[in-house]
């Protein structure tokens, strides 16, 4: 299982990334963090436009470009009307296309099993992260059973990023946040209890606990320290 | 049993999606009186109803529509966001880790043992996908329904008074709820994992 510190980790070492390459190096780490044969990101647009990075060989990504495989492969295909995380083993692989993409994904090294979150984005923007690996179902559906929520921030974190490389596309607007908030977070930031800020501000730590909570979804964060966190990176708070 | 759905796969089961949609005319509009369309056939649906929308459905041994509810991710769009920005403060709710669940609906005979079926469903996919909350909005009536069946919410904003008053709440689901949720609702969890993973997992 990955430990709270080691996606923490990740999660900001994504978070810092400004470049393409950077990207792809963490995503190839991840793998590591992960434990599984590969980690990948792929973009489709409207228009069959794809874009991806991940730890794939490069064989195999031109492989799938060559051979069109977009319009076969039955992750994308699987994928595209859901939302919810898919075991590979849930898709329909029963054509004869489907079946010779996956044996030749299997000579690339691409793993038997795969698990592949959609994520939507702006605009009807879709991508797909994926983890696979070679092992039996046994032993995936505990990998997935175990690493099922660490993959779901991951890949919404990759896609936060992606969209920000994304040409043309208006930065993301930070939301302001409101007075009681900047005090909590600023509060929180120097190191204060909840029970210290809660009484420096005179408010119930009831109260507090909506502030935070409201701060934290304003900042897209998962949790306290990481609205914090971002609350001092998008310059809303000084400490 | 409990079924997993999605809405182009509801018209496989014609039946029961249709008993769904008329359970949910019968109880939001007929029973609380909401501002809901029915169409000619006596069904609601609306925007949110559409092909990947998750139903959470609660079949009874006949085959018929004992309970359901419906849920999308908050990274697109949905009710809270497009109907109630008062219960945001007016900031949309969008976050990965969330879903909102909406039409929470019971049939007219089901009793609160549905309800907890429904939630255990709802914890089911949190469990099993990843998921950390669930956003909801819900009156004044629900409140009582849901504490009974063990499944409070932690409420993040209201609007109205009294038996008008609607609130978003957020739903986590820790192991313990699990099992309380399973209990109030007479089924085991190893139950319910099953039906989950013969919709969604590796085969039973």
């Amino acid at each position: 299982m990955v430990t709270k510190d080691k996606l923490n980790k990740l999660l900001a070492e994504l978070e810092a990334t400004t470049t393409l390459e950077g990207l792809q190096k963490t995503i190839v780490r991840s793998r590591h963090v992960f434990g599984v044969d590969h980690i990948v990101y792929h973009w489709v647009d409207s228009a069959g436009e794809q874009y991806g990075c991940g730890s794939y060989s490069l064989d195999w990504i031109q492989r799938y470009v060559d051979m069109n495989y977009l319009r076969v492969d039955p992750v994308v295909i699987g994928c595209y009307q859901r939302f919810h995380p898919i075991d590979w083993k849930r898709l329909d692989w029963s054509g004869r296309a489907a079946r010779e993409f996956f044996a030749d994904a299997q000579q690339y090294g691409v793993g038997n099993q795969g698990y592949s979150i959609p994520i939507r984005g702006p605009s009807g923007q879709f991508a797909l992260f994926t983890a696979s690996h070679n092992c039996d179902d046994a032993t995936w559906a505990e990998f997935i059973e175990i690493n099922s929520r660490d993959l779901l921030l991951m890949a919404h974190y990759l896609n936060r990023k992606a969209l920000e490389f994304e040409p043309g596309r208006r930065p993301e607007q930070v939301r302001s946040l409101s007075p009681r908030e900047i005090d909590a977070m600023t509060l929180l930031a120097m190191g204060y209890s909840r029970a210290q800020v809660a009484s420096t501000l005179s408010i119930s730590e009831h109260t507090l606990r909506a502030y935070i909570e409201s701060a934290r979804f304003k900042l897209g964060a998962q949790n306290t320290t990481h609205a914090v966190a971002r609350a001092i990176n998008f310059g809303l708070i000084v400490v | 049993m409990l079924r997993y759905l999605h809405g182009d796969a509801l018209h496989r089961h014609p039946k029961l999606a249709r008993a769904m949609f008329r359970d949910r005319a019968d109880q939001f509009r007929n029973r609380l009186g909401w501002e809901v369309r029915v169409n000619d056939a006596g069904e609601e649906w609306d925007e949110y109803d559409h092909a990947t929308t998750l139903y959470v459905i609660w079949q009874t041994p006949g085959g018929g529509h004992g309970g359901s509810m419906r849920f999308l991710p908050t990274t697109g769009p949905i009710m809270v966001n497009d109907h109630f920005p008062a219960l945001t403060g007016g900031r949309p709710l969008c976050d990965p880790t969330v879903w909102e669940c909406t039409r929470f609906c019971l049939a007219p005979a089901a009793g609160p043992r549905v309800a907890a079926a429904l939630m255990l469903g709802g914890g089911e996919l949190m469990t099993g996908f990843g998921v950390a909350q669930f956003a909801g909005v819900f009156d004044a009536r629900m409140e009582r329904i849901y504490r009974a069946i063990g499944a409070t919410p932690r409420i993040l904003g209201s609007d109205g008074e009294g038996r008008n008053r609607i609130s978003l709440g957020l739903w986590s689901f820790t192991e313990d709820a699990r099992l309380r949720v399973a209990r109030r609702a007479g089924l085991s969890p190893v139950m319910a994992r099953h039906w989950f993973h013969r919709a969604f997992g590796r085969a039973a």
